[in-house]
């Protein structure tokens, strides 16, 4: 099996929210959010540090 | 004298709550009857864990003498039985040689250490100290 590695971190990012979601808040409504905002902090730090690597590299 | 025993509403106990957890992902949620919550971290978990041999990371063993394959090793060891069905089917062993392979070894090595923290969330969850 070969993904690519935008993939990996969209599923990687994926589970870890929904296990972080359920067993760090109490409440289903918090969980969602809370799930949603790691998964979105885990995307978009992997987007960023992506790009500040091509900055320091061009 | 008497002990103080804090229950829940299913009667599990904290100790079988996270022991369920630990040898398979979300049972101690299931023996909760936290059924959303237990479906959802044993899909969650062992999809992980299953992505994570099918791009051939490496499952862990111990005895190499170096130690951060033993750390790996510790870590491994919270997947509980899938551990052991990894271990026993020989998945894993194939040397890591490319970069999807390593993605795949901190797949496998995120999984078990998120069943352990969702067994310690069941247990927590047994013990009354996190709200139901």
């Amino acid at each position: 099996m070969t993904i690519s590695h935008f993939s990996a971190v969209l599923l990687f990012s994926l589970f870890i929210s929904i296990v972080f979601g359920i067993t760090q808040r109490s409440e289903p409504k918090k969980m969602v959010r809370f799930g949603a905002l790691c998964f979105a902090l885990f995307v978009g730090g992997t987007i960023a540090a992506s790009w500040a690597m091509w900055l320091i590299k061009h | 004298m008497t002990t103080k025993v804090q229950t829940n509403a299913s009667g599990a106990s904290p100790v079988v709550a996270l022991l369920a957890g630990w040898l398979v992902p979300g049972a101690g949620h299931l023996l909760l009857g936290k059924w959303v919550r237990a479906g959802l971290l044993m899909v969650s978990i062992v999809a992980m864990f299953a992505i994570g041999v099918a791009l051939q990371g490496k499952v862990y063993t111990p005895n190499t003498g170096e130690p951060l394959d033993m750390l790996g090793f510790a870590g491994d060891l919270g997947a509980g039985l899938l551990y052991g069905l990894a271990r026993l089917l020989g998945w894993g062993q194939a040397p890591v040689l490319v970069a999807v392979a390593d993605y795949g070894t901190k797949f496998i090595e995120v999984a078990a250490l998120l069943n352990i923290v969702a067994a310690v969330d069941a247990h927590s969850l047994a013990s009354g100290r996190k709200r139901p």
